[in-house]
C-alpha cells in the first residue's frame, strides 16, 4: 500500500486482504435491512458492551500470541476474577452470602482480582521462560488449576446479590437506554485499546514483543531481555482477564464457575481474524478490535436470524477455521 | 560390462546466480575407495545429490554398469543400489537399532491371516546379520539413544549396505570420530571394499586420503579438476589442485593502521569437548583479523562462545586489559562487542518486521523520551543515515526487510550493530549468500570500519576474501587454533596447510 493511494484504493486493499470481515459486514446489513430493530440504538449498545469485555481478553491474549505463544487460562481467569469479585460484592444484607466479611468497596475488590490475576499470569510466565514448558501446555495446566481454585472458591455455587451501585456503574451509560447512548464500557475499552496502542507501538517494551515473534533468536541475540518481556506479556494478560471478570459480574449481574468458559479459544479466534498471526511478529491492536467486534457481530446477527442457539457454536468454529486458512493463504503464497 | 559400476559424465547444475556444477565427472570401480576432494563450495555435495537423486541435473549423464540410466529421487538410488551416509546423522534415539534401521521399509507379516503388521521377529533378526556385518555386536532391540555417535554411525552404515548395496557415499565420515573410531569405520570400509562396493570418501583429512583412498577426484568451482591413483599423489598436490585458481575478486584499499592489543582471549574451551578447546587469540586496535577453517573447524561456535550465546568452561577475555563475564549476548553488547550472524534467516532478520524495527532493535535505549516513549524520529534519523552511509536500497524504513536482498539486508544488520557503536565487531561471514557488486560495497565497509579504529574479526570460507581484507589470518582445525598468518605472507596453499592439521 502506497501513501498517497486515495482512501478508496485503501479500503479496497483492505477488503481483499480480510474477506472474511467484508463478508459478515454483508451479512449484517442485510440482516439489518430484513429484520426489525437490528439497527436500533438498543441492539447497538450490546453490541458494544459485548465488544467490551471481550475486547480486554483478547487485548490480554494479544502479546501471547505476537510472540507465537498462546494463553488457554484466559477463559477460566475470567471466570475466576467473574467469581471472586461475585463474591466479595455481594450486599451485606444478602440472605445466601458467601462471605462473612463486611461489605468491601467495589474497587477494593478489582484491585484484589488484579492482584490475584497477575499472580496467575506470572506464574504462567514463570513457567513458560524459566521451567521451558511451552505456552501452549502450560496454560492448558494452568487453565485446569484455576477452573479448580475456581470451584473451591465458590463451592460450586452460583453468585447473585450484588452491591446495586455496581450494577449500575458497570451496565451504565450516558444517554437514554432506548435513544442514542453511549456504555462506560465503551469508555472503558476505548481506553484499554489507546493504552495497548500506545505501548505496542511506542514502548520499547511493544518492540520486543514484535522482535521475539518475529524472530527469538535474533532478539535474544540483540540483547532483548527475552524472560523480562514474556514474563510481563503473561502478566499483563493475567491482570486484563482479571478487569475483564470484574466487568463480566457486573455486566451479567451474577457469576457461576461456568463463566468464562471457552473465551480464551473465541479470543484467540477473534486475534486471528483481526490479523494477528499464528506464525508470530504480526498484529495491531486496531486489527483486534476489528476481530472480537466481526465475532460479537456474527453472534447478534445469528441470534436476529433466529438461529437455534446451538448452532451458533457450528457456524463460529467455521468461522475460525476459514479465518485461520485464508490466513494461512497469504503466506503461503508469498512462499 | 563396463569396469565402472558407476559413472556420471558432464554434470551441469546451477542455482539462481550461481553454477554448482561445470561438466563434473566421476567414475567408480567396483571394491575401491574414491575420494572427492575439493575445497568447501567445489560442488562436492551438490555432485552427490545429484546422483542421489534429490536435485535433478540439468545437464549429464549417469551410467550404471556402462548403461545409461536416471535417477529421480533418493528411493530409485536406493533401487538402483547407491546409499549414503550423511555428515550429519539423523538418528530416532528414543527406537530400537532395528527400528532405525527398517525406518519406512518395516518387513510385515499378516496377523490372522489377514491383518497387515510389522515382522518384529523377521526385523530384529536381519538386523542382527547386518550389525555383524558392520562389526557391532549390539542386541538390535536396544535403544538407538544409548550408543555413541561413532556406534550410530555404524548403524547407520549398515543401514546403508543393508539390501543390494554397490555404492556407498560416505560424507565426512570421520568429522566427529576419534582415532580409534577412524580404525574402527577404516576395518568396515575395507570389509566393504572387499564385498566390491564401491566407496565414494568425501573428506578434507589428507592423511586419511591417502590412507585408505584407491583413486582421487579433485573438484574446484564445480568444476572436474582431474582424477588421479592415490598412491601417485601427495598432501601438496591435492592442495595446490584444490585451491590453484587466480584471484580475480576485488578489495578495496585498506588505509587501516593496527594499533596496541585491545582484545585478548586466552585458553577459551567450549563446555562441548567436541567444539572449540584452548583457543588464545589478540585483536589489535583497527585490525581486521581473518578467522579460516574448514566446515566444522568450530570458528561460528568460537566467536558465539565469545558473544555469549554458548556456554564455555574454561578462558578469559580481557578488554582492555579487563577481564570480562560474558553469559549471555547482552554482556557482550553492553561491553561493546557486536556479532554480525552468518545465519541471516535464523538469527538476524525479523523478516516480519520493517526495516526500522530491525536497524533499531539492539540500540532502542537510545531513541527513549521520558525514560518511556520511543521517539521515532530519531529512529527515522537512524534509518536514513544509515541508508546514505551504506547505500541500502530500500523503499522505505517501513518496509518489510525480508522483501530486500541479502546484501541490503546484510546492510541492514550492520547498521543494527553500529547503532550501538561497538569497539569489536565480530563479522561470521560477512558476505555468504550475496552477490557481486554488494559484496564490495561491504568490503568498503569493513575497511572503513577499521580504519575508523574498529577491531574486527571476520570469520570466513572464501580464502580470496580473507587474503584480500585480512591483516592477519588466524586459522582453526577441528575446535583448535593451529596458526595465525600475517596478512601479507598468506596464501591459499599455508592457510588450506593449517586447516587440515587434524590430531
Amino acid at each position: 500500500m502506497n501513501k498517497n493511494d486515495s482512501f478508496g484504493k485503501k479500503a479496497l486493499a483492505y477488503m481483499k486482504a480480510n474477506p472474511i470481515v467484508v463478508m459478515l459486514v454483508i451479512v449484517a446489513i442485510i440482516v439489518g435491512i430484513t429484520k426489525d430493530n437490528f439497527f436500533s440504538w438498543k441492539n447497538f449498545g450490546n453490541l458494544m458492551s459485548n465488544t467490551a469485555v471481550r475486547f480486554l481478553i483478547a487485548l490480554g491474549v494479544s502479546g501471547c500470541l505476537i510472540t507465537k505463544g498462546t494463553d488457554l487460562s484466559a477463559g477460566r481467569q475470567v471466570g475466576l476474577a467473574a467469581c471472586l469479585s461475585g463474591i466479595l460484592i455481594q450486599r451485606g444484607d444478602y440472605a445466601s452470602r458467601l462471605t462473612k466479611l463486611p461489605e468491601i468497596n467495589m474497587f477494593v475488590v478489582l484491585l484484589i482480582v488484579i492482584v490475584i490475576g497477575a499472580a496467575l499470569g506470572f506464574l504462567n510466565g514463570v513457567i513458560i521462560t524459566k521451567l521451558k514448558v511451552p505456552p501452549f501446555i502450560t496454560t492448558l495446566g494452568t487453565q485446569t488449576i484455576v477452573y479448580g481454585l475456581c470451584l473451591v472458591a465458590t463451592d460450586a455455587q452460583p453468585i447473585g446479590g450484588f452491591q446495586k451501585s455496581y450494577i449500575e456503574l458497570i451496565t451504565g451509560r450516558i444517554g437514554n437506554a432506548n435513544g442514542f447512548h453511549l456504555p462506560y464500557l465503551l469508555f472503558v475499552a476505548a481506553v484499554f485499546g489507546l493504552m495497548f496502542w500506545f505501548l505496542y507501538n511506542k514502548m520499547r517494551h511493544g518492540k520486543y514483543m514484535y522482535a521475539i515473534g518475529g524472530n527469538e533468536v535474533a532478539a535474544e541475540v540483540s540483547g532483548v531481555n527475552t524472560t523480562k518481556t514474556l514474563m510481563l506479556i503473561y502478566l499483563r494478560a493475567g491482570v486484563m482477564y482479571a478487569i475483564a471478570g470484574w466487568l463480566l459480574a457486573g455486566k451479567t449481574g451474577g457469576a457461576s464457575t461456568s463463566m468464562g468458559m471457552g473465551y480464551e479459544l473465541e479470543a484467540i479466534a477473534a486475534c486471528t481474524i483481526g490479523g494477528v498471526s499464528t506464525t508470530g511478529g504480526i498484529g495491531t491492536v486496531s486489527g483486534v478490535l476489528v476481530g472480537v467486534l466481526v465475532f460479537e457481530l456474527l453472534k447478534i446477527v445469528l441470534q436476529f436470524l433466529g438461529v437455534n442457539p446451538y448452532y451458533n457454536y457450528i457456524v463460529q468454529g467455521i468461522v475460525i477455521v476459514v479465518a485461520v486458512a485464508l490466513d494461512v493463504r497469504k503466506y503461503l503464497a508469498k512462499k | 560390462m563396463s569396469e565402472f559400476v558407476l559413472e556420471m559424465r558432464d554434470v551441469c547444475k546451477s542455482f539462481p546466480g550461481v553454477k554448482a556444477l561445470d561438466h563434473a565427472q566421476l567414475k567408480l570401480r567396483p571394491g575401491t575407495v574414491h575420494a572427492l576432494m575439493g575445497e568447501n563450495g567445489a560442488g562436492k555435495s551438490t555432485l552427490m545429490k545429484c546422483m542421489f537423486g534429490i536435485y535433478s541435473m540439468d545437464e549429464g549423464e549417469i551410467y550404471i554398469d556402462g548403461e545409461k540410466t536416471a535417477i529421480h529421487d533418493p528411493l530409485e538410488a536406493w533401487d538402483k543400489g547407491i546409499s549414503m551416509v550423511h555428515q550429519e546423522l539423523q538418528p530416532i534415539p528414543a527406537r530400537t537399532i532395528g527400528e532405525n534401521i527398517f525406518l519406512g521399509r518395516y518387513p510385515m507379516k499378516k496377523a490372522l491371516g489377514f491383518i497387515p503388521v510389522v515382522d518384529h521377529d523377521k526385523m530384529y533378526e536381519e538386523t542382527e546379520k547386518l550389525l555383524k556385518r558392520v562389526r557391532m555386536d549390539f542386541d538390535p532391540r536396544q535403544k538407538l539413544g544409548t550408543l555413541t555417535v561413532s556406534q550410530m554411525q555404524s548403524v547407520e552404515i549398515a543401514k546403508a549396505v543393508a539390501g543390494n548395496c554397490r555404492v556407498l557415499i560416505l560424507d565426512e565420515p570421520t568429522s566427529s570420530l576419534t582415532q580409534n573410531e577412524v580404525e574402527a569405520l577404516f576395518r568396515i570400509v575395507e570389509d566393504l571394499k572387499k564385498e566390491n562396493v564401491a566407496i565414494v570418501y568425501i573428506s578434507h583429512k589428507m592423511d586419511e586420503i591417502l590412507r585408505i583412498s584407491d583413486e582421487v577426484t579433485i573438484m574446484r568451482d564445480g568444476q572436474y579438476i582431474g582424477t588421479w591413483n592415490a598412491k601417485e599423489l601427495t598432501t601438496d598436490f591435492i592442495i595446490t589442485k584444490m585451491v590453484g585458481r587466480e584471484l580475480t575478486n576485488l578489495y578495496p584499499k585498506r588505509e587501516n593502521v593496527p594499533g596496541e592489543v585491545v582484545f585478548e582471549v586466552e585458553d577459551f574451551t567450549s563446555i562441548n569437548p567436541r567444539s572449540f578447546r584452548n583457543v588464545s587469540f589478540n585483536l589489535r586496535r583497527g585490525e581486521i583479523l581473518g578467522v579460516a577453517g574448514l566446515v566444522g573447524a568450530q570458528r561460528t561456535e568460537l566467536m558465539e562462545g565469545l558473544f555469549g550465546t554458548r556456554s564455555h568452561t574454561g578462558g578469559t577475555i580481557k578488554y582492555q586489559g579487563k577481564e570480562l563475564h560474558i553469559r549471555r549476548p547482552k554482556d557482550a553488547i553492553d561491553q561493546g562487542i557486536a556479532m554480525l550472524t552468518e545465519d541471516r534467516r535464523g538469527s538476524g532478520i525479523m523478516g516480519v518486521l520493517s526495516v526500522a524495527d530491525n536497524i533499531s532493535i539492539a540500540s532502542l535505549n537510545k531513541y527513549v523520551d521520558h525514560g518511556f516513549v520511543l521517539n521515532t524520529k530519531k529512529i527515522n534519523d537512524l534509518v536514513e543515515e544509515n541508508r546514505k552511509k551504506m547505500n541500502i536500497k530500500t523503499p522505505s524504513g517501513k518496509t518489510l526487510i525480508k522483501s530486500l536482498s541479502g546484501g541490503n539486508q546484510q546492510k541492514v544488520l550492520i547498521g543494527r550493530w553500529l547503532a550501538n557503536n561497538p569497539d569489536v565487531l565480530i563479522l561470521d561471514e560477512p558476505t555468504r549468500g550475496i552477490d557481486v557488486g554488494a559484496k564490495y560495497e561491504i568490503y568498503c565497509i569493513i575497511a572503513d570500519l577499521a580504519k575508523q579504529g574498529k577491531s574486527i574479526i571476520m570469520i570466513s570460507s572464501e580464502m580470496g576474501e580473507l587474503i584480500g581484507m585480512s591483516d592477519r589470518i588466524m586459522v582453526m582445525c577441528d575446535g583448535r587454533m593451529t596458526g595465525v598468518i600475517d596478512g601479507k605472507d598468506a596464501n591459499q596453499e599455508n592457510i588450506m596447510a593449517l586447516a587440515t592439521q587434524f590430531e
